[in-house]
């Protein structure tokens, strides 16, 4: 005797959320109902593996069937197929593009191609995340960075309007989404030790100060036209050149570091290597600002501020708040320094520097 | 030209992508009606296009508007080749024909292609304006209003029931015709689709006209069914109850009084109709029950009878089972007791006059039903021949019309006149079809069934559901008037009158155990009562009830014609037999003594037999407990065999004492005491009475009346019961084995659940407005083909009992809840395949605020009036409550006795505490099983937080969504109406204000790629949540936010996987109507409800 068909509907599409979990997760009927079994369903409602199997099945059906709905999520509210509660709705959505932060790091700034998906087996072996939910994943990345590429506007908020979720996840979307875009590189050993969430933290000062969007977007109606969000504004990027005078200007680098020495004096304890150090990072950050100009350099945007800025102070043992009031006093003196126009550019470079190197920070 | 249809084409939303090359669509709309097509311009290049069209308009007859179903096909204009269509929607129009029902169909309604489903969705506007035409011999019907309900529509009084309306239409099936061969399947389905729907729409009006010549003006209690015969043909049949509906301005309270006055003059004038109504034996004559064609068997040979008797204790309730077939029907009325013949004729003048005292009413309104019979079915076995001629389908009416008569006179042989609770269905294999037919025997009140006699009483019932006070004055009032020949009218209190035996005591129509009423004391009544009516309100039942299934299986030879159709109606008595016998056990094993909403279904495949019998069980307080099960073996030298009888028994008495306390079914038991003990007891227990709180006062006295008037028939009645207890099951009978096998492998319900196939469950009142309507289908193949009739029964068994627990664990997170309604279908589609459907609602209830209510109405004894009229619903409650102090022996202290009648079986104490956690919970175990990488959902979780603030109980109950749509809607349009489907005539916590019309769609589905939809599952899942949703959407179309007494009628499935294709047939049927919440309706002035209900009704939703 066996079982040949096994269904259930509902007027109201009943969806357990933790069956669903499971099935985010990619795992199979059986792996399914033994996680549901080891985590006690057995004993609600005097089930039987059975009914455990019969409704676990019925359930990643009804999920597949949904599938198609999620992908556009905004199409989930006025279809009429299946009768779904609001909050439901919004839970389904939400959780559909949650991802795994360790599953994002390792695709964060990869081309979101065919030949990416390809390879995807192998981030699952090392993630240890089934393919199948690396695949999902991966699809809504793309998803997402397809519907958004073309559209004018905000990126967090095209983000929220077409797929309907939160603000935190439409942030980390815009984060995925502006990293493939610009190809930041991210795969190298020594930025192996950051996280998603840094990158992520990154992107996000990147979007919110680097942008044309960011620097209030009405002055430049016409620019709203294009990726307003997802590309550095180039013109910006040009201006970087401008504070090479900095180091240029030998004057003014003194200058720049009796300022700062003196601000941090007796303030911190690496002060003497700071001292010595003080031209070959404030330098490196130059550097680093000038070149942004090149694609290539921006996308290496992260491993240049790890090699040249970050290695040599965590080689000093530089602690996270002496590198703060170095970088809040290096930051501050220029604007004491009589010969130097470029407040604007500076401040707006060094904000972002600042925090991206604070986040970065650590082992 | 009495008609005009007009309809407009709006727009398009979600089409399918019909030109790969763009990735779009150039679609254009044909709207046809009869013979008349229009299209709208092509919309270029969208998937959303905008047509906008203008008003199409279709003058028609009125006979057509009935009839036809307006079609609007969506196209894929192409320049080169033949356009493609992308889907069809039908749209019945009858709805608009009815000036109360709905003025406007205006909706997305969804676009559906029988091979690819749902495809898109079409906005559209209907209107029907209709000129009157007074013609007499007009063939339409418009305007009468049709339900499916089988009660008084709520928002309804009944003015008049006329009686039993019968249609039946046939047709060959286009699957079946030369052509099929040559057009594609999706033509064939189309085809198919449209003729049932004219078939209907033809049947719809056929009935109509009928209801207009009886003078009524609605059909309630409409069910419509299809016979697929095959080869010979299609039909469609339908039946229905015709009444006079009065509509309900809401607001205006009826005034009882003046009305109850009026009622007693006219019930004396039709005494004489009786006397010289010549109609009565005439029409008996023609009743020959052995002279059919020889593969119609009469259900139960006297064979049958023979088995039973020689176990009497249980062939009580069975009256089918010994009277079908033994003809000895009429002679009952005339050797019945004087009183009883001037009932009988005085109320059987007002049935006589019709062919056929049926009705297919399930509740009603309070007197209606005077006493109750028992069961009555028949079943015929019929070999089919292809239909010559379809405009005279005289076979089939002949076939039904044999039935009825049956029927008929086996309730006469009950001492009945009238039958309700009347339903008929077949079983189709191949060219073999079983015909049931079953109902209740019962008497009626004659006053609702007379002319110009307006009930008033009924008004009342529909709003409260619970006898008004005033009813009560009103029967009594009327029993004095006409107390010469209604004499033990008076004497007999509603609440327990119909359970009363309708039949002589002396004469009896089968062996029966009869004692006195437990409740009036002057009645005799039966031990055990079968019926396939709901339980009407005024009963009172002690405990609650629970779904009670029998199931039985059994082999069959393969064979063909005649032969087949004789081996068949030979296994019919035996396997009904053996139903009621597994019925009757399971019924005691509950500590029960009534079945009510009884439907027993067999269903014939190539090489078996499938009985399933479905009941809700009760112990009604007015009949006596029933005995326990006694097992008693046949050799009792064996040590090791009586051992094993004694474990048996013991496990047997552990259950029935289990399901007592699970049941809450402590029945008085002083009963049992003997005469002395009794009355002394009693009359202390009635001076309790007088200040407990019993809600009428006049049921107390009259208690106390009854009881000392009877006091000296009391030994005669306790000598009786004495021998009662035996009910002894021998285990050497093959047969008590597989029973007592059946009986003990019926699964406990889970804690928190109840269940019953009734519209609503006896003891459980205090409903919450969560609900979910379901369906399940399974099939099983057997993959064993000498499987023994005992192999199969235990398949089938536990194939229902899976199911069941299947439903109880889906729906757990509803707990305290219950599944009413549940409608078990099955059939044999192939051999070795057994396919069982179920549909049901589950209904969350409060338990807390149950007992809280108790409480209050226990404290509040006096004055219940009022309170009857603003919580009828924990009045029953009350009543059943309040009803065993007063049986109680009276040395227990009162509150301790409202303890116990209350204890609650399971424990739900934490329930509540996890219901309010369970966001978080699931969010917890989610987060357990990641991997512990670092989530991103930091923002899920605020939501999931503040989702579980605003929303304590689960996800699942609908309805809550528009609270939360305020508080963060979905940017993305206009929501989609939420529309709730449910199998009962009313919805919890909610009042009816507008019937907008009935929904009887029929849809067919095909595949081709049947592993790539997901396998047979995945395609009926689809292809459910398809039909579901185009209920919906037609449901709010018209206006309406909820679609009551669905059901599906028909569920067959069809599979190749060979050939990787499937075919499926659904239809699904029900009210559309418009609620509004109770407490929303304190909100409206109630002039302001009323012009919402007289007015378009486009926005009832709310």
């Amino acid at each position: 005797m066996s079982m040949e068909l096994d269904v259930f509907v509902g007027n109201t599409t009943i969806m357990d959320m933790e069956v669903y979990q499971l099935w985010l997760d990619g795992l199979t009927v059986s792996d399914a109902v033994k996680v549901r079994m080891d985590e006690g369903a057995l004993l609600e409602c005097e089930a039987n593996p059975e009914v455990l199997t019969s409704d676990t099945m019925d359930q990643f059906r009804t999920f597949q069937m949904c599938e198609r709905l999620l992908h556009s999520p905004t199409k989930l509210g006025s279809q009429l197929l299946y009768q779904i509660p609001a909050q439901n709705q919004i839970i389904l959505i939400e959780r559909y593009y949650e991802f795994d932060s360790v599953f994002a790091r390792e695709v964060l700034g990869k081309k979101l191609s065919k030949g990416t998906k390809k390879d995807l087996d192998d981030t699952s072996c090392k993630t240890g995340i089934t393919l199948k939910s690396c695949r999902r994943q991966f699809d809504n990345f793309k998803r997402v960075f397809k519907v958004v590429e073309e559209l004018k506007g905000p990126l967090v908020e095209n983000i929220q309007r077409h797929f309907l979720l939160s603000d935190t996840l439409a942030r980390d979307y815009a984060a995925i989404v502006f990293f493939a875009n610009s190809r930041f590189e991210t795969g190298k050993r020594k930025l192996q030790y950051l996280s998603f969430q840094d990158f992520a933290f990154c992107a996000g000062q990147l979007i919110s100060y680097w942008t044309i969007g960011a620097m209030g977007a009405p002055t430049v109606p016409d620019s709203m036209m294009e990726d307003m969000d997802v590309d550095l504004e180039k013109e910006f990027l040009n201006e970087l050149k401008d504070l090479k005078v900095l180091v240029n200007d030998k004057d003014m680098m003194d200058q720049h570091k009796i300022l700062v020495c003196a601000a941090l004096r007796g303030k911190i304890k690496v002060y003497k290597l700071m001292e010595v150090n003080f031209k070959n990072l404030s330098r490196a950050l130059i550097n680093l600002a000038s070149k942004l100009t090149h694609t290539k350099d921006v996308r290496d945007l992260f491993i240049d501020l790890v090699e040249k800025f970050i290695e040599p102070c965590r080689y000093d043992r530089w602690t996270v708040a002496e590198i703060t009031l170095f970088l809040t006093h290096y930051t501050n003196a220029a604007h004491c320094l009589g010969t130097f126009r470029h407040q604007m550019i500076w401040d707006r470079y060094m904000g972002v520097i600042k925090s991206c190197i604070l986040q970065m920070y650590h082992e | 030209m009495p008609g005009k249809l007009k309809a407009k084409i709006v727009a398009g939303r979600h089409l399918p992508v019909m030109d790969r090359a763009s990735d779009l669509t150039d679609a254009f709309v044909e709207v046809k009606f009869g013979n008349t097509t229009f299209k709208t311009d092509v919309f270029p290049k969208s998937l959303n296009p905008q047509w906008n069209s203008e008003w199409f308009k279709f003058e028609v007859d009125d006979e057509d508007l009935q009839d036809e179903p307006l079609q609007i096909t969506v196209l894929d204009h192409d320049t080169y080749s033949a356009n493609d269509a992308i889907g069809k929607v039908y749209i019945d129009i009858d709805p608009l024909l009815s000036c109360e029902a709905a003025t406007v169909i205006s909706g997305w309604l969804p676009i559906y292609d029988t091979i690819h489903g749902i495809r898109g969705e079409i906005n559209v506007l209907v209107k029907v304006d209709l000129f009157n035409d007074l013609n007499r011999f007009r063939q339409s019907s418009c305007g009468v209003k049709f339900f499916c309900t089988t009660s008084i529509p709520r928002c309804y009084r009944v003015a008049l029931v006329h009686g039993f309306v019968e249609e039946l239409v046939v047709n060959e099936d286009p699957e079946y015709q030369w052509i099929d061969r040559i057009r594609t399947p999706r033509a064939s389905n189309e085809a198919r689709q449209r003729l049932i729907s004219l078939m209907s729409g033809e049947l719809q009006r056929k009935i109509g006209l009928k209801v207009l010549e009886m003078g009524g003006n609605a059909v309630v209690g409409y069910l419509q069914c299809f016979d697929l015969e095959g080869e010979s043909g299609l039909v469609v049949r339908a039946i229905g109850t015709a009444c006079t509906l009065d509509k309900l301005s809401p607001g205006t309270a009826p005034n009882t009084t003046t009305h109850t006055n009026t009622h007693t003059l006219p019930n004396t004038a039709p005494t004489s109709n009786a006397c010289n109504s010549p109609s009565k034996d005439s029409k008996e004559s023609p009743l020959a029950h052995g002279c059919r064609s020889t593969h119609n068997s009469p259900v139960h040979s006297t064979c049958s009878s023979q088995r039973l008797s020689h176990s009497q204790n249980f062939s009580v309730s069975v009256p089918t089972l010994v009277f079908t077939g033994m003809g000895s029907g009429g002679s009952v009325g005339k050797e019945a007791g004087p009183l009883k013949t001037l009932l009988r004729q005085h109320t059987q003048s007002a049935l006589e006059q019709r062919e056929f005292p049926i009705f297919t009413l399930t509740c009603f309104p309070p007197g209606f039903l005077v006493h109750v019979g028992g069961v009555v079915s028949t079943r015929s076995v019929k070999l089919l021949d292809r239909i010559h001629n379809p405009d005279e389908p005289e076979t089939r009416d002949a076939w039904w019309e044999e039935i009825r008569q049956e029927i008929k006179s086996h309730a006469k042989a009950l001492g009945c006149h009238a039958v309700v609770g009347y339903s008929e269905s077949t079983s189709i294999c191949e060219e073999v079809c079983i015909l049931s037919a079953s109902g209740t025997a019962a008497m009626l009140n004659p006053r609702f069934m007379r002319e110009g006699c307006l009930d008033t009483g009924g008004s009342d019932h529909r709003l409260s559901r619970q006898p008004h006070p005033g009813m009560v004055g009103s029967e009594r009032g009327e029993g004095e008037v006409s107390s010469t020949w209604l004499g033990f009218e008076d004497a007999s209190p509603p609440s327990c009158g119909f359970v009363h035996i309708p039949y002589d005591e002396f004469n009896m129509p089968f062996p029966a155990q009869l004692t006195y009423c437990y409740h009036c004391r002057r009645q005799k009544v039966p031990d055990v009562l079968f019926t396939t009516i709901d339980l009407p309100a005024e009963a009172e039942v002690t405990g609650k009830g629970c779904l009670i299934q029998a199931r039985l299986c059994r082999t069959k030879k393969k064979a063909q014609g005649e032969v087949n159709a004789t081996s068949i109606s030979n296994l019919l008595p035996f396997m009904e037999y053996e139903l009621h016998t597994q019925l009757m056990n399971k019924l005691k094993l509950r500590s029960m003594n009534a079945l009510f909403g009884l439907r027993i279904q067999i269903s014939v495949g190539e090489n078996m037999l499938l009985g399933l019998a479905s009941a809700t069980g009760v112990y009604l307080s007015a009949l006596p407990a029933p005995g326990g099960i006694q097992i008693a073996g046949k050799t009792p030298s064996d040590l090791s065999y009586d051992q094993h009888i004694s474990t048996m028994q013991k496990r047997i008495d552990d259950t029935i004492a289990k399901n007592k306390e699970l049941y809450n079914i402590h029945p008085p038991k002083l009963f049992t005491l003997d005469p002395e003990a009794f009355t002394g007891l009693n009359t202390e227990c009635i001076e309790e009475v007088v200040g407990s709180p019993i809600p009428d006062r006049q049921r107390s006295s009259r208690l106390f009346r009854s009881t000392s008037e009877s006091s000296d028939e009391l030994s005669e009645l306790d000598l009786s019961h004495g021998k009662k207890d035996a009910f002894v099951l021998e285990i050497d009978d093959t047969d008590a084995v597989e029973d007592i096998q059946s009986l003990l492998t019926d699964a406990p319900i889970p804690a928190g659940f109840y269940s019953c196939n009734t519209e609503v469950m006896p003891g459980i009142h205090n409903w919450t407005s969560g609900l979910q309507m379901f369906t399940s289908v399974r099939v099983y193949r057997l993959s064993n083909a000498n499987l023994t009739n005992q192999g199969l029964n235990k398949i089938f068994t536990d194939l229902c009992e899976n199911l069941l627990k299947s439903l109880y664990f889906k729906l757990r997170s509803m707990i305290p809840c219950c599944l009413c309604h549940l409608n078990f279908t099955v059939a044999v589609p192939e051999e070795e395949l057994i396919q069982v459907a179920v549909t049901a609602v589950a209904m969350s209830f409060d338990k807390e605020t149950q007992q809280a209510a108790d409480k209050a109405l226990t404290r509040g004894s006096g004055e219940n009036e009022e309170q009857l009229q603003f919580s009828m619903e924990m009045c029953g409650e009350s009543t059943i409550s309040n009803n065993q102090p007063t049986a109680k022996p009276s040395g227990v202290p009162e509150s301790a006795m409202v303890h116990s009648s209350r204890a609650p079986s399971v424990d739900y104490g934490s329930f509540a505490d996890r219901c309010s956690t369970w966001l978080e919970l699931l969010r917890l175990k989610a987060h357990t099983i990641r991997r512990g990488s670092v989530k991103t959902s930091r923002r899920t979780q605020l939501l999931a937080h503040s989702v579980s603030s605003s929303e304590r109980c689960s996800p699942l109950p609908e309805g809550r969504s528009r609270s939360l749509r305020s508080t963060r809607s979905l940017p993305c349009g206009a929501p989609v109406t939420v529309v709730k489907m449910t199998p009962l005539s009313f919805l919890p916590g909610t009042r009816i204000v507008k019937y907008l019309g009935i929904i009887n769609m029929f849809f067919i589905r095909e595949t081709t790629s049947l592993r790539e939809e997901g396998g047979v599952s995945g395609f009926l899942h689809s292809f459910i949540a398809e039909v579901f949703a185009m209920v919906r959407a037609h449901v709010a179309a018209l206006g309406g936010n909820a679609l009551v007494s669905y059901s599906m009628k028909e569920c067959v499935f069809m599979e190749n996987p060979n050939k990787n294709q499937a075919q499926c047939l659904i239809n699904v049927s029900g009210d559309a109507v418009i609620f509004i919440r109770e407490s929303d309706q304190e909100a409206i002035p109630p002039l302001l409800t009323s012009r919402q209900t007289s007015s378009t009704g486009a926005d009832g939703t709310t």
